[in-house]
């Protein structure tokens, strides 16, 4: 976030002598109103994440007496029992291998579909873009169900890891392409004309130069599809069952298992948005840079 | 966040469709044109095509494969009685769609579809324009607290679901004991329960997650308004609320417009969150297109019925988006057109 919010600042700044420009925006400057529903929405934001964070340091008997209140005393039992249980490390292990699948092959395929639609020029080139930008227009649920038999029975791929990464990576895809197509049509023309004289063809021009200045591209195109596939839930609550469970299904499963057991749902709830949490925060300006790129179109 | 995610590309290619369909009209797109040097159209570009097929078949073929042919299949199998094994012999032609929209339960969850899509709308869209707004200000804080109005997003929509899940429970959960606790009676079958208060209760939960993906957008939006217009206003004597309504909000109209068709796609969608907190119950109260398309292939293998339905799904979200990008967003295109041309050159 802070890099958004700083990047477009510098020049104005320049251009405005400073003493008139702090004079002014001290007239706006946030007051205690803004302040208060600043925390407000933090409050708002955080309760419920917090709750079952803190939930989880809790007994059952605890929670039903004080839901408000801080854990007393602190109980580790529940993140124990979840840490040591093998279930949890086995979804977490699918959750991570099903979408690093799914993101390289949207990263790989959809690099090579974009640069000869971006570059290139051939016949029904923009027609072969058009299919794909019209698989935007597709909701995934529509195809859910042929999908799940497709998979099952003809591919047998059923309860795999590819079986989910193949048709995830597919629905990625066309936003993959939509997004990198203009950046490496944004690539000079110079550049190429520059590697041409120099002896180096289309596909040398891909891996030496195309490559290296989409890395921000694929970035963003990746993390969206690691972030897609980390909280899908709908396919793989239908191809997956026992120890192939993602972690999203674990979640549900056990919330449904022991809905009785509160304090071990938010350990265990806890325990599985600690990952993705900090993978995302990290990431989060190439989300937030992604999306800019699709409202700004 | 998958579904958001999927509607936020469906709207970068509504655009993407504009920057390649009109400078087709008026002849090739800048890029191309400049991109052809005079030395190479002497010979046919036989081998850059076969590159190009080369380079483009993996993703084409996966696409095809696992997108476009379930898609066909999806209406294939709405035309035929069938219970998902043996062959599909028993055709009942369009038999499938009529018992769709004559089911009660169906036309309920479209009916709950569009509550959630006018409903998202109004409560989110000034919402999150008024915080927008005000996380805009110089404030102290003011990373951070983009930084957490983000978390809700970032988590899965079935995490969200099982938090609000147990903290809806009516006799432990955090909602009842509190509301106990101020002396307010809580419904007895918890607010999940009781058919009233199912769907309502459902769009706080989705307020909860989605308000974020809102603020951030608006956020991203305001980023584009020049600072030198609200100084003007300033100099000028405008308050600021003025400057906001005057100039802001009329500025970030594009971005506003992108949010609302973003966000009626995901509701259109809508799926896991449902399934986490109410499976559609109480009574049907809270089941839209895809949960009752997925009860019905799941749960009963009526595998016509749920095609059928998910074809009804489709033509629905289709002509909401060519209606919406004919009436609505075609208004920012010539905004948006100068902008690619540059780019591209």
């Amino acid at each position: 976030m802070s890099a958004v919010t700083t990047t477009p600042r510098p020049n104005p700044d320049k251009a405005v002598t400073p003493k008139r420009r702090r004079g002014k925006r001290d007239g706006h400057a946030a007051g205690p109103f803004v302040y208060f529903m600043a925390i407000l929405l933090v409050c708002v934001t955080l309760g419920p994440v917090m709750f079952a964070v803190l939930g989880g340091f809790r007994t059952n008997a605890q929670l039903a007496e004080s839901p408000a209140g801080l854990p007393d005393p602190w109980v580790l039992d529940n993140y124990i029992r979840v840490i040591t249980s093998e279930n949890f490390w086995i979804y977490t292990m699918n959750s991570t291998i099903v979408a690093v699948l799914t993101t390289a092959m949207v990263v790989i395929f959809g690099m090579m579909a974009a640069y000869p639609l971006a570059r290139f020029k051939f016949k029904y080139r923009e027609q072969i873009f058009m299919i794909f930008v019209a698989g935007l227009l597709f909701p995934a649920t529509v195809a859910v169900i042929p999908l799940f038999i497709l998979i099952t029975k003809d591919l047998g791929l059923g309860n795999s890891w590819m079986g989910l990464a193949l048709p995830q990576a597919a629905f990625a895809l066309p936003m993959t392409i939509v997004i990198l197509r203009p950046f490496l049509q944004a690539i000079p023309n110079e550049l190429e004309e520059a590697a041409n004289l120099d002896g180096t063809g289309r596909i040398g021009f891909f891996w030496r130069i195309v490559l290296p200045l989409s890395g921000p591209g694929m970035v963003t195109t990746g993390v969206l599809a690691f972030v897609g596939s980390w909280n899908a839930y709908l396919l793989p609550l239908l191809l997956l069952q026992g120890d192939m469970k993602t972690l999203p299904l674990g979640v549900a499963d056990f919330s449904s298992q022991y809905s009785s057991d509160q304090a071990g749902v938010f350990a265990f709830t806890t325990l599985s948005m600690i990952p993705a949490l900090i993978f995302f925060l990290a990431m989060q300006n190439k989300i937030v840079n992604g999306l800019q790129g699709a409202v700004k179109g | 966040m998958a579904d958001k995610t999927q509607a936020s590309a469906v709207d970068a290619g509504l655009s993407a469709t504009h920057g390649s369909q009109t400078p087709a009209a008026g002849g090739r797109t800048p890029s191309a044109a400049g991109s052809e040097p005079a030395r190479r159209k002497a010979k046919p570009n036989y081998r850059q095509a076969i590159e190009a097929g080369i380079f483009i078949a993996p993703a084409l073929a996966l696409f095809a494969f696992f997108v476009v042919w379930p898609m066909i299949k999806a209406v294939q199998f709405s035309l035929y009685r069938w219970k998902g094994f043996g062959p599909l012999v028993d055709f009942v032609g369009l038999d499938n769609y009529i018992r769709v929209l004559q089911n009660d339960v169906f036309i309920g969850s479209l009916t709950h579809n569009l509550i959630i899509i006018v409903a998202s709308i109004a409560i989110q869209l000034p919402l999150g324009l008024l915080i927008a707004l005000l996380l805009n200000r110089k404030m102290w804080g003011r990373a951070a607290l983009r930084t957490i109005v983000f978390v809700p997003y970032v988590l899965a929509e079935v995490i969200v679901g099982v938090i609000w899940f147990q903290m809806l429970q009516p006799n432990y959960g955090a909602i009842a004991v509190v509301l106990d606790a101020v002396g307010i009676q809580g419904p007895p079958q918890g607010f999940l329960g009781t058919v009233e208060l199912a769907l309502p209760t459902l769009m706080v939960v989705l307020t909860w997650k989605f308000l974020g993906f809102a603020i951030i957008l608006f956020l991203a939006g305001l980023q584009g308004v020049p600072e030198e217009l609200h100084e003007a206003a300033q100099i000028d004597g405008a308050s600021w609320w003025q400057t906001q309504v005057k100039i802001t909000i009329p500025l970030i109209g594009p971005t506003l417009r992108t949010w609302a068709f973003l966000s009626m796609v995901g509701s259109l969608q809508l799926f896991d969150m449902v399934w986490i907190l109410t499976k559609g119950g109480p009574a049907n109260a809270t089941t839209t297109m895809v949960t009752f398309l997925i009860n019905e292939g799941t749960k009963r293998s009526n595998y016509g019925i749920a095609s059928a339905a998910s074809v009804v799904l489709f033509i629905i979200a289709l002509v909401f988006a060519l209606v919406y990008q004919r009436f609505v967003l075609r208004r920012d295109n010539p905004d948006i057109e100068p902008q690619r041309k540059k780019v591209t050159r």
